[in-house]
């Protein structure tokens, strides 16, 4: 698998939402290279035949009723938020 | 009577006896914490909701029937989201953030008449083996032996801190990958991650969420088993969490284990393990053979994989826990330029608000969830972790009972020390604890020893899944046979 590049590391970063300075971007590339690097023993695992665990314990999850439990909390929901206006969350222009 | 050094058991027998009021306990407790601040253990301080508390649990003691936990007070990790109570996780874009809501685990705490002393300092989001990510600044380890300032372990830092210094009975913690157990074998207190599913997650700050489990950091074997009492338990809205009773674990505490079965697993005899961690682990293995145990030679095979499953495993899961951290519902928000849209808005407000431990992890989750790599990584991982899981199915199934290990490759190290170590070195501080996690099993560190230099050393006892009661009762025999009385001297 291949080393994380610069161009990379900007994609990823990218992707994750997370303005990095360019300066930045060579020593990030080389902390995921040595990261992912650390993961390339898993290759040598033998997985034949082995499904990727999807729960730890062997449970169903259980089942509910679809119905309404909670809610009428607005001012609630609302009250963390960083910009709130006439009972909406508000954030910047999102469509033209 | 130094009441705030008490364990939960003597304070809850002396509470009972109503010789002590929990306003006592609660005050004496407060004036500690005033006076180590040096520590750095307690981050958001909540006196007036304790004294409240405790004199509410002192009618109910008046009364007669109270919980094994009434008047106790106890420290909560930062994590633990709490009702009208700061709960940052550490972290700067949760700056500010007070829940409108309890987590699942304070709740039943609080109803069992415990006493919020505050918040605890920890890891950015738990993610670290130091707490030293934390937003708050380091919090630091009682424990001093020469001109160093040590760690005192993550990420559940704070809370082994404040344990051991006696600013408080119990505390909670998280443990994702050893954050309850290394700090608590570097604290020289015992610390139990339960089965995956005892505890509610519910409230908690998810880091990740197949691996997150919480549980209680205490002074002795007994007062784990109480205070796990007060928090495990079914929660309808936690669909992980598991419909099974709770038993009485204080009540398994027998002090007999004859015929039980440990397994040393050989896998954990790791290259260049110091010669004082061996010991320990021999030392270990010789007390449980004297109180009546068998001791079996086990095959773990799978255990050196673990850190690297663990490493794509818990990053993937925590690039998508924390894409909630975006600006708009709750925390940080950056101040934004003319301009700016709503794309720059998020990524200005993550690189602001997240650490840089945090964002390398939520980096490398999204790097190994990305197209063409999902399979490579995340899914190679989850295959290696069914493998481990297997390990330990086997060698239950062929009659052990427990597994002891040693809790940490080493004594604490020095604050700072780590720093300019590439950040796959502080991650093998989990290589003992972090197969607990990927197989979902509970696991215990408790201090038997002491090193060269005088800091506590801890072993790990892993047991079966949902055998907490009896693996609490192993270890409570391995805590009685190694009698660990040290206790850091006061220099804060």
């Amino acid at each position: 698998m291949s080393k994380i590049d610069i161009e990379t590391a900007r994609r990823v970063a990218k992707l994750a939402r997370i303005r990095v300075p360019e300066q930045n971007l060579p020593q990030l590339a080389n902390q995921l290279s040595g990261i992912l690097s650390f993961m390339e023993q898993l290759n040598e695992v033998d997985v034949t035949g082995i499904e990727p665990m999807t729960s730890v314990t062997p449970m169903r999850l259980k089942r509910r009723v679809d119905g309404v439990t909670d809610g009428g909390m607005q001012a609630k929901i609302l009250a963390n938020a960083p910009d709130a206006r006439e009972g909406f969350f508000a954030v910047p222009k999102v469509v033209e | 009577m130094t009441l705030n050094a008490l364990t939960i058991a003597e304070a809850r027998d002396l509470l009972r006896a109503r010789k002590v009021t929990s306003v006592e306990l609660t005050e004496a407790c407060l004036s500690a914490i005033d006076g180590a601040d040096a520590l750095n253990a307690f981050v958001h301080k909540t006196p007036e909701i304790a004294l409240t508390r405790a004199r509410a649990a002192d009618q109910r003691l008046a009364g007669g029937d109270a919980p094994a936990m009434c008047g106790i007070p106890v420290g909560l990790k930062d994590l633990f989201c709490t009702e009208g109570v700061a709960s940052q996780a550490g972290s700067n874009i949760l700056k500010g953030f007070v829940p409108q809501y309890e987590s699942t685990v304070t709740a039943q705490l609080r109803d069992a008449g415990a006493v919020m002393l505050g918040k605890l300092n920890m890891d950015e989001f738990a993610m670290g083996s130091s707490n030293e990510t934390s937003c708050y600044g380091n919090a630091v380890n009682p424990w001093k032996v020469d001109d160093r300032t040590l760690t005192p372990g993550g990420s559940s830092g704070g809370s082994a801190a404040a344990v051991a210094a006696n600013l408080c009975l119990g505390a909670t913690g998280t443990d994702t990958g050893g954050s309850i157990r290394q700090p608590a074998a570097f604290t020289g207190i015992t610390g139990i991650k339960p089965t995956y599913g005892r505890c509610s997650r519910w409230g908690v700050v998810a880091f990740a969420s197949s691996l997150d489990q919480a549980g209680p950091m205490t002074h002795t074997v007994r007062d784990a088993a109480i205070m796990l009492g007060a928090m495990a338990g079914h929660d309808p809205r936690d669909s992980t969490s598991a419909d099974l009773a709770v038993p009485d674990f204080e009540a398994a505490l027998t002090g007999d284990i004859r015929g039980k079965t440990i397994g040393i697993p050989r896998e954990y005899r790791m290259d260049g393990m110091p010669a004082e961690i061996e010991k320990l682990w021999a030392d270990g293995t010789a007390m449980l053979k004297d109180a009546g145990a068998k001791i079996a030679d086990i095959s773990l095979p799978h255990t050196q994989y673990a850190l690297p499953a663990y490493y794509v495993i818990a990053p993937a899961e925590a690039s998508s826990n924390l894409a909630r951290y975006d600006g708009v519902r709750y925390g940080h928000r950056a101040a934004l330029g003319k301009g700016d849209g709503i794309t720059e808005m998020y990524e200005k407000t993550r690189a602001e608000g997240f650490g840089a431990e945090v964002q390398r992890r939520v980096m490398v989750g999204t790097y190994v969830l990305s197209a063409g790599f999902y399979d490579a990584y995340y899914n190679r991982a989850r295959r290696v972790r069914a493998l481990i899981k297997r390990d330990f199915d086997l060698a239950f199934a062929a009659g052990v009972d427990a597994i002891l290990t040693p809790a940490t490759p080493s004594a604490a190290f020095g604050l700072g020390e780590m720093a300019d170590a590439d950040p796959v070195a502080m991650y093998l501080n989990d290589v003992f604890t972090v197969t607990v996690n990927l197989a979902g099993l509970p696991g215990i560190a408790l201090p038997t020893g002491l090193s060269a230099q005088g800091l506590p050393l801890g072993l790990q006892l892993i047991g079966q899944p949902w055998g907490e009661a009896d693996l609490l009762n192993i270890a409570q025999v391995l805590e009685t046979a190694a009698g660990f009385v040290s206790k850091p001297a006061k220099w804060w």
